[in-house]
C-alpha cells in the first residue's frame, strides 16, 4: 500500500494589534453610589479592568473587529452637558403605540426629564431614571440590578455595569394591567462621547405593561459610544411587550448586553429595530426559567452606507413545555454589514419545548454582506426545534413583472422590500412602530 | 387610433437568433392571434415588447402610437397603454394583489402629475370590486400575496384583473390557457371578452385553438422559426387544428 503523502498545515495566528489598547475611563468616572449599587460597580469596575478589548479570536467577535474604534477618546459627559448640544427632535416625543403614554422619560447627556402619569403611580407603577431610582427606591433596583446579566461576561457589559451614569427603572405591581404604554428616549449628542445606560425592568406576577425605549443621536463628525446592559424579568403569569428602536448616528460604536428572564406563565413580546449605528454588537438573550413561559423575538434591521450591525441572540429553554419564537429580517445598501448568529439552547430536562428561529436577509447592493448562523444546542428530548436562514439578492423577475405594470425601476424596488419585511410588520402590534420602520425603508431606499 | 407596428425585428436570446424578421401590426379594437409549435418565438415576442432584458433587439423596430418603444424603459411602455399578461407570472411575496395594484395605477398617475396624492381609498375600492365581480374572484383575494401560493387559474385571474385596472390600448396575452381547466378558461376569456372594444387591440399568443373558441380573432398568424409564415382569417386557426402545422412548414420550407 502506497503511503500517503503527509500534509503539513501551519497555522498563522492573526496578528492583532487592539489587544494593547483600552478605554481611558478611570476608576474616578465611577458614578457616586451606595449599599448594593456601589458594591455592584465596584464589582463591574473589577471585570472591566480585568479584561481586554475583544479582538476576532474571540468566536462572538469573529466577524466584528473593533481595532478601527478609537477607544482611548471616548469621555463620560459632564452633568448638564446636554444644555451644549442640539435638542432633540420634538418627533422623537410622540406616542409610538396607542394615542397617549402613560409615562415618558428621556435621558440627556448628564440630564434627564420623567414623566408618569398620576394614575400610574397611584397604582405603585415606578418608572423613573436610574439615579432616581437608586436614591428613592433602592428595594426595586435591588430586585433586578445584576441578576440577569453578568457583568463578567464580556467588556462592554462591565463597562456598562461600572459606569453607567443613568438609564430607566421600570416596575409594574402584582397583576396591575398598564394598558397606557410607557416610553423612554436616550438621546446621545456630542462627539467623542460615551453614554452609558442601563435598563431596569421588573414586571410583578400577573402584571402586563408595554414598554418602548429608543436611543437616538444626530450624526456628528466623530466618533462616539454607547454601551448599555438591558436586565428586565418578566415574573410569574406577568407579560411585557418590549420594543427597542436604534437609531444612533453612524458615527456611534453601539455595544449592548441585554438579557430576559420570563418566569412560569410569562409572556413576552421583544421587538427590536435597528437602523443607526457606525458598528454595532447587540447580545440578546431570553431566558426561559418556568414551565409555560413563552417568548417572541421579532427583528429588523437595514444598513447602508459602511455600518456594520451584529446581532448575537440567544433562545435559552431552561424548563419544560416553553416556546420562543424569533425572526429577524435584514435588508443592506452600499457596503453595509450584518451579522446575524443565533442559539436555541434547551437545557437537560426542559421537555416539551418549542423553539423556532429564523433569520432572513435581502442583499441590495454588490458591495453589502449579511451573514447568518443558526444553531441549535439541544440537551433534552421531545423537543421541536425548528431553524432557517436565507441571503438573496433582489431578484430580476420580480422587478421586470412590477415595471411591466408601469412601476418604476426605485419604486418597484422599494416595493419587494417592503414585500420582503411584511412578515416582521404583521408581527408587531403596533400602528406608529409599524410606521416608523416604514419610513426608514423609504429613507434606506432613497 | 393606437397601433403596435412591429418591422423586420430581430431577437437574440444568448447570442442565438430567436425572431429571424417579425412584421406585424396590430390596431386598437382589433383581435389577433398568434399560433405556432412550441419553441417558434412567440414567448420572445411578447416579452421583447415588453422589455425583458434577456431579449437582445439587433435589428427593426416597435412603434407603438408613434414612438420606437425599443428605446423606453419598460415602465415607460407600460404607461404608455402596452400590457402584457404574463405566461408565468412571478409571485411577489408581502405584497397584497390590493396594495400593488394600487401602487401601479398611482405610478400613472404620478408620471402624469407629481404632485398626484395618489387614487382614493374608496374610489380604488369601488373599482377593484367591480372588476372583481366581473372576473368571479372571491373579495379576499384582494389581501393576498400577488401570485404567492395561487392556483393557476387565480394567476390567470389576477392578470386579467391587472388589465382591467391598467386600462391598456394594446394587450398581449402570453398563453393565457395554459394551465387552466375549461371552466378557468371561460372565466378568463369571458373577462377578456368584457374588456373587448374599440379602445383595445388585443394579440393572442397561444399553442392551441381552444383558447380561440372563447376569443374569437379576426386575425390569426402562424409563426415558424422567429417568422410569421402564414396570415388570414378566424378560418386559418381551424384548419390548423384539423391538418396540423405540417403543410404550413411545408409551404414556408417551398418559398424559402
Amino acid at each position: 500500500m502506497q503511503e500517503k503523502p503527509k500534509v503539513v498545515i501551519t497555522k498563522t495566528a492573526r496578528r492583532i494589534e487592539s489587544a494593547a489598547k483600552d478605554f481611558a475611563f478611570t476608576q474616578a468616572d465611577i458614578p457616586a453610589a451606595s449599599g448594593l449599587v456601589a458594591s455592584y460597580r465596584a464589582r463591574a469596575w473589577d471585570a472591566f479592568k480585568k479584561q481586554t478589548l475583544p479582538d476576532v479570536t474571540l468566536e462572538a467577535w469573529r466577524r466584528t473587529d473593533l481595532r478601527a474604534m478609537p477607544v482611548d477618546s471616548f469621555k463620560l459627559p459632564a452633568d448638564g452637558a446636554y444644555k451644549d448640544f442640539p435638542s432633540m427632535p420634538e418627533e422623537l416625543l410622540k406616542p409610538l403605540v396607542a394615542d397617549q403614554h402613560g409615562g415618558q422619560i428621556v435621558l440627556f447627556p448628564g440630564g434627564s426629564k420623567i414623566d408618569l402619569d398620576a394614575s400610574l403611580a397611584k397604582q405603585g407603577v415606578i418608572f423613573t431614571d436610574f439615579k432616581t431610582a437608586q436614591e428613592k427606591h433602592p428595594e426595586i433596583v435591588e430586585k433586578i440590578l445584576g441578576q440577569t446579566v453578568n457583568v463578567e461576561e464580556g467588556k462592554f457589559a462591565a463597562l456598562a455595569g461600572a459606569l453607567s451614569q443613568n438609564g430607566v427603572v421600570l416596575y409594574v405591581p402584582k397583576n396591575a394591567n398598564i394598558e397606557q404604554p410607557l416610553h423612554s428616549i436616550l438621546w446621545g449628542p456630542g462627539a467623542n462621547l460615551a453614554h452609558i445606560s442601563h435598563l431596569l425592568i421588573f414586571i410583578d406576577e400577573g402584571a402586563s405593561a408595554t414598554y418602548v425605549h429608543e436611543s437616538a443621536s444626530p450624526t456628528e463628525s466623530s466618533d462616539a459610544l454607547h454601551a448599555g446592559i438591558v436586565e428586565i424579568k418578566v415574573m410569574q403569569g406577568a407579560s411585557l411587550k418590549f420594543v427597542e428602536l436604534q437609531s444612533w448616528g453612524t458615527h456611534v460604536w453601539n455595544f449592548t448586553h441585554e438579557r430576559i428572564r420570563v418566569e412560569r406563565d410569562g409572556n413576552l413580546e421583544w421587538i427590536f429595530g435597528a437602523i443607526g449605528s457606525k458598528l454595532t454588537k447587540n447580545f440578546s438573550e431570553l431566558d426561559l426559567v418556568g414551565e409555560g413561559a413563552t417568548g417572541r423575538m421579532s427583528g429588523f434591521y437595514f444598513t447602508d452606507g459602511t455600518q456594520h450591525l451584529d446581532h448575537d441572540t440567544q433562545q435559552n429553554h431552561l424548563a419544560p413545555h416553553t416556546t420562543s419564537d424569533l425572526l429577524f429580517k435584514g435588508a443592506l445598501k452600499g457596503k453595509s454589514r450584518s451579522v446575524w448568529q443565533g442559539m436555541i439552547y434547551v437545557a437537560k430536562g426542559a421537555e416539551k419545548t418549542d423553539g423556532y428561529q429564523a433569520n432572513r436577509n435581502i442583499v441590495l447592493d454588490e458591495g453589502a454582506r449579511a451573514d447568518s448562523i443558526p444553531g441549535l444546542e439541544i440537551l433534552a428530548d421531545d423537543v421541536r426545534c425548528t431553524h432557517g436562514a436565507t441571503v438573496g439578492k433582489l431578484d430580476e423577475e420580480p422587478i421586470f413583472y412590477l415595471k411591466s405594470r408601469g412601476i418604476p425601476q426605485k419604486d418597484a424596488e422599494r416595493v419587494v422590500v417592503e414585500g420582503f419585511f411584511d412578515p416582521i410588520m404583521q408581527r408587531i402590534p403596533f400602528e406608529g412602530v409599524r410606521e416608523r420602520f416604514h419610513q426608514a425603508i423609504l429613507q434606506k431606499m432613497g | 387610433m393606437s397601433e403596435l407596428v412591429i418591422k423586420d425585428l430581430h431577437v437574440n436570446v444568448a447570442d442565438k437568433e430567436i425572431l429571424q424578421g417579425v412584421n406585424l401590426t396590430v390596431k386598437q379594437g382589433e383581435i389577433h392571434a398568434i399560433m405556432g409549435p412550441n419553441g417558434t418565438g412567440k414567448t420572445t415576442l411578447a416579452s421583447t415588447l415588453m422589455g425583458h432584458p434577456s431579449y437582445v433587439v439587433t435589428k427593426g423596430e416597435v412603434l407603438f402610437k408613434g414612438q420606437n418603444i425599443l428605446e423606453l424603459e419598460v415602465d415607460e411602455r407600460s404607461r404608455l397603454g402596452l400590457f402584457l399578461a404574463f405566461q408565468y407570472p412571478v409571485s411577489i411575496p408581502g405584497v397584497t394583489v390590493a396594495n400593488f395594484l394600487r401602487t401601479a395605477l398611482n405610478a400613472r398617475r404620478r408620471a402624469i402629475n407629481k404632485e398626484d396624492k395618489g387614487i382614493p381609498v374608496p374610489e380604488f375600492r369601488k373599482m377593484l370590486k367591480e372588476q372583481m365581480d366581473l372576473l368571479k374572484m372571491d373579495p379576499a383575494f384582494a389581501g393576498r400575496y400577488l401570485n404567492d401560493g395561487f392556483s393557476g387559474g387565480e394567476k390567470k385571474r389576477a392578470e386579467i384583473l391587472q388589465m382591467a385596472a391598467l386600462k391598456p390600448e394594446i394587450a398581449i396575452l402570453d398563453e393565457t390557457d395554459s394551465g387552466l381547466d375549461i371552466d378557468a378558461l371561460r372565466v378568463v376569456s369571458d373577462g377578456v371578452n368584457a374588456l373587448m372594444g374599440p379602445h383595445l387591440g388585443v394579440l393572442v399568443i397561444t399553442h392551441y385553438q381552444r383558447l380561440l373558441n372563447y376569443i374569437k380573432p379576426q386575425f390569426v398568424h402562424v409563426m415558424m422559426n422567429g417568422k410569421i409564415v402564414e396570415s388570414g382569417g378566424p378560418d386559418l386557426a381551424l384548419s390548423l387544428e384539423e391538418h396540423g402545422y405540417d403543410w404550413i412548414r411545408e409551404k414556408s420550407e417551398e418559398t424559402a
